[in-house]
């Protein structure tokens, strides 16, 4: 999606200085300091995350720690909310995944 | 940090306009305050919120760059980016465990602010769904705008607020619609409903239809007739367009959001047979409202009370921001949604109420207290945004409340 370079009452961005992480294997560039969330949606990317059970698809919800639905695994600091936990440089970062058994115990269809 | 923990005299939870302001006033008496905040800067939800009042720009970041300035001045401690996920009292004193470990202080100030109602529509699993505030955070705190074309779910003060935000910051909006009738929208879904609650708003809206009619609407009791007659096609508040006769059936959309079908519905919010169609967006932003965020108050023995009013459970508390839990304290959205003003005079009051408790005022403490009181009662008369009609009112029954219970030691 595309960045708000220039905003019209609130000004220039705080983050300003670019660097690269890579997400699911992939390359890609953001901002020092960014919410991971935010320089992935930046990015074009919307699926954070595998539901643990279905396999199904997730993205962040309110963007501020409440939901929980954003988090996903930064290498080194386990399992996060994308939506808190400021870009750093050479981050390698994966979806948070799907688990081989459900967890309920519910039958799958 | 040390495995023993860090001793202060205040801990604030929440950088918030409540919590910043009450560090400063605290920290002006005198007492060794640290604030705390999981989001990784501080300023709260000021950090995105900016309106226009009569013809300036109100802008929440430049508050917050004032207030946190003014913290820096103070030697007061803002440590952002931890969580909270614990309190206990221990004799005298509370350990608030957090995510760099125990803090301990004689008394805590909760300040944790509002969370978003959740609003179900089907498809809202999707990625690209989200709530009203994480548009305005990706748009306004982030810098990143949620989509290239969004739809707006649910008709209230925060989604009106929010959706002249992003519209102002370059986002594109097919509109603004209801959410889909059933038990979880409740009212929220009925036409009639919402314009009532529109029209405590009719002061912010650019529409002669709002703005002219709202007065008289109200007291001929009009809100059902515009309902019926309301234009299909929704009319325009600052370009966007208001659809109070479309809802919002299912979000659709394969891994990602593609679409919304939407309907026409009746004064009731039925449904119309045979209306529905097809709007292409790539996000939507569900606005159920605002709720005090008060797991912490609970987890800290704090008896809470319900008031529809100031948006359901809460801590009770006296009009001074005392709790019954000694040492305990609140301000802001915890007692109640309520603007940033009001949050933030609540939390001067609580500061001052900290100071005369921990003997740092001296004389005059009193006198102290029923000014910030005044002060946060002329804040809310002023108020430009009200978030349900009736506030006052209902804050007086907490007050009462308070007085025959826990003033009088029942």
């Amino acid at each position: 999606m595309e960045r708000i370079q220039h905003h019209p009452i609130l000004g220039k961005t705080k983050f300003h200085q670019p660097i690269t992480y890579t997400f699911n294997g992939k390359k890609l560039s953001g901002y020092r300091g960014e919410p991971i969330a935010a320089a992935l949606l930046a990015e074009g990317i919307r699926v954070l995350r595998r539901h643990e059970e279905s396999g199904a698809a997730r993205g962040f919800y309110c963007a501020i720690g409440h939901c929980m639905e954003c988090r996903l695994v930064v290498q080194g600091q386990g399992i996060v909310r994308s939506c808190l936990t400021p870009l750093e440089p050479g981050m390698i970062i994966t979806e948070g995944q799907q688990l081989a058994n459900e967890i309920t115990g519910r039958k799958l269809p | 940090m040390t495995s023993k923990g860090e001793e202060t005299d205040l801990i604030i939870v929440g950088a918030g306009p409540a919590g910043l302001s009450a560090a400063n006033k605290a920290a002006e008496y005198g007492l060794r305050v640290t604030v705390i905040d999981e989001f990784p800067e501080p300023g709260g939800r000021m950090l995105g919120q900016f309106h226009e009042e009569s013809g300036h720009w109100w802008v929440g970041k430049q508050i917050a760059d004032e207030l946190i300035a003014e913290a820096g001045r103070r030697g007061v401690r803002i440590r952002c980016g931890v969580s909270v996920y614990g309190m206990l009292k221990v004799d005298d004193r509370f350990e608030v465990s957090t995510s760099i470990g125990a803090l301990f202080a004689p008394r805590v100030l909760l300040a944790t602010g509002a969370a978003e109602i959740p609003m179900p529509v089907q498809g809202w699993t999707l990625p690209g769904v989200m709530s009203i505030g994480a548009a305005q955070v990706m748009a306004n705190v982030n810098f990143v705008k949620p989509g290239r074309r969004g739809l707006i779910v649910g008709i209230n003060v925060l989604a009106m607020a929010i959706a002249r935000e992003l519209s102002v910051s370059g986002v594109s909006l097919a509109g603004i619609v209801l959410p889909p009738a059933g038990p979880l929208a409740g009212a929220a879904a009925k036409p009639k409903d919402n314009l009532e609650l529109l029209m405590g708003l009719s002061h912010l809206a650019p529409s002669p239809i709002l703005r002219m009619g709202s007065r008289i609407a109200r007291s001929c009791n009009l809100a059902g007739w515009i309902a019926n007659f309301f234009p299909r096609k929704g009319i325009r508040m600052w370009d966007i367009p208001l659809q109070l006769r479309t809802a919002a059936v299912s979000i659709n959309g394969n891994e990602r959001v593609e679409s919304v079908t939407l309907a026409q519905v009746d004064a009731k919010g039925e449904i119309l047979d045979g209306s529905q169609w097809e709007e292409p967006v790539d996000f939507v932003a569900l606005a159920g409202g605002l709720y005090p965020l008060a797991e912490l108050a609970s987890v800290a023995g704090c008896p809470f009370i319900y008031t529809p009013e100031l948006g359901g459970h809460l801590p009770l508390h006296s009009e001074q921001m005392r709790t019954p839990v000694e040492g305990l304290y609140v301000a802001g959205n915890i007692t109640g949604v309520e603007s940033a003003l009001v949050a933030m005079s609540q939390g001067r009051l609580a500061a001052a109420s900290i100071g005369v408790d921990a003997d740092a005022i001296g004389s005059g403490g009193d006198r102290i207290v029923a000014e910030a009181m005044e002060e946060v009662g002329r804040t809310r008369a002023a108020a430009l945004i009200q978030f349900q009609p009736g506030i006052a009112e209902a804050r007086r029954g907490i007050y009462r409340l308070w007085q025959e219970t826990i003033e009088v030691g029942v």
